[in-house]
């Protein structure tokens, strides 16, 4: 039973090893590990200000600045707002290679969809970055009394 | 194709189904983000240009459109749970039917609660 009557000769052309990474199962992986985050991220983010309080009418200037007068808040719609956007984005990628089947459609529809979501995450980071709480001169946050 | 085999092919039923309808929500979900952003960054504009934007949220006939909305998350949230199960854990393919009723009976769960506070705020506030 054993194989040792039969020789194996060694392949003529060496393993190569595959040279370009795998981005579509990186890009696999990355969309179950984002959606658990965002699962926990949306989830807070709408419990927090659609269901305590008066849920939606609270939501003003005011509940936004002692939102992000916290850092908690800001890491947490910071973190929110990338994978949400780097999600969407992959999942639409997927879609437009399902049905776009000409090259020139796939390529024009994908060069729209990668600019709308990276000038929306610029905008975003930009705006929880350079938000100043103590922009309303009636302000009543503990941070803007000095 | 019309005369395959029944039971042979990935078409119809619930797994179909729920994959038409991850589809839909997340497209749909994708393109509220943009406007998400857009009227929460007129925070930067100043607190009057935040106040007009978010005024609109509170009008009733979008107020019924955010329950669709959430109706979209809390769908794509709980079937995503269940692709990532069919996925990574060893019974998960054994039991894609059952989690799809599972996916149903904790949407119901969650989403029914959310629609009575949520029509409360808008309607009674």
């Amino acid at each position: 039973m054993s194989l040792t009557g039969q020789k194996i000769p060694a392949p003529r052309s060496p393993y190569k090893a595959r040279r370009a990474g795998n981005f579509e199962l990186n890009s696999w992986l990355f969309m179950r590990g984002s959606g658990v985050l965002l699962v926990v991220l949306v989830f807070g983010h709408l419990f927090v200000n659609l269901m305590l309080g008066e849920g939606i009418h609270a939501l003003d200037f005011a509940f936004v600045a002692g939102k992000w007068a916290n850092p908690f808040w800001q890491v947490w719609d910071l973190a929110m707002l990338w994978l949400a956007m780097l999600h969407g984005m992959n999942g639409l990628r997927t879609i437009v290679s399902d049905y776009a089947t000409k090259d020139r459609t796939r390529f024009a529809l994908k060069t729209l969809l990668y600019f709308a979501t990276f000038a929306t995450i610029a905008l975003g980071t930009l705006v929880i970055f350079t938000f100043d709480p103590c922009i309303d001169p009636n302000s009543t946050l503990a941070v803007c009394q000095n | 194709m019309a005369s395959s085999p029944a039971g042979t092919l990935y078409r119809g039923r619930e797994g179909m189904w729920s994959w038409v309808a991850h589809r839909l929500t997340g497209v749909l979900i994708f393109f509220f983000l943009f406007a998400h952003v857009i009227d929460t960054a007129m925070v930067r504009v100043s607190p009057e240009a935040y106040n007009i934007a978010v005024e609109t949220y509170k009008n009733p006939i979008v107020g019924l459109m955010e329950v669709g909305l959430v109706a979209a998350v809390l769908y794509h949230a709980l079937n995503g749970i269940r692709i990532i199960l069919v996925d990574f854990w060893s019974q998960g393919p054994r039991y894609q039917r059952q989690l799809t009723f599972g996916v149903a009976g904790v949407f119901l769960l969650l989403f029914l609660p959310f629609v009575w506070t949520h029509l409360t705020n808008v309607f009674g506030g």
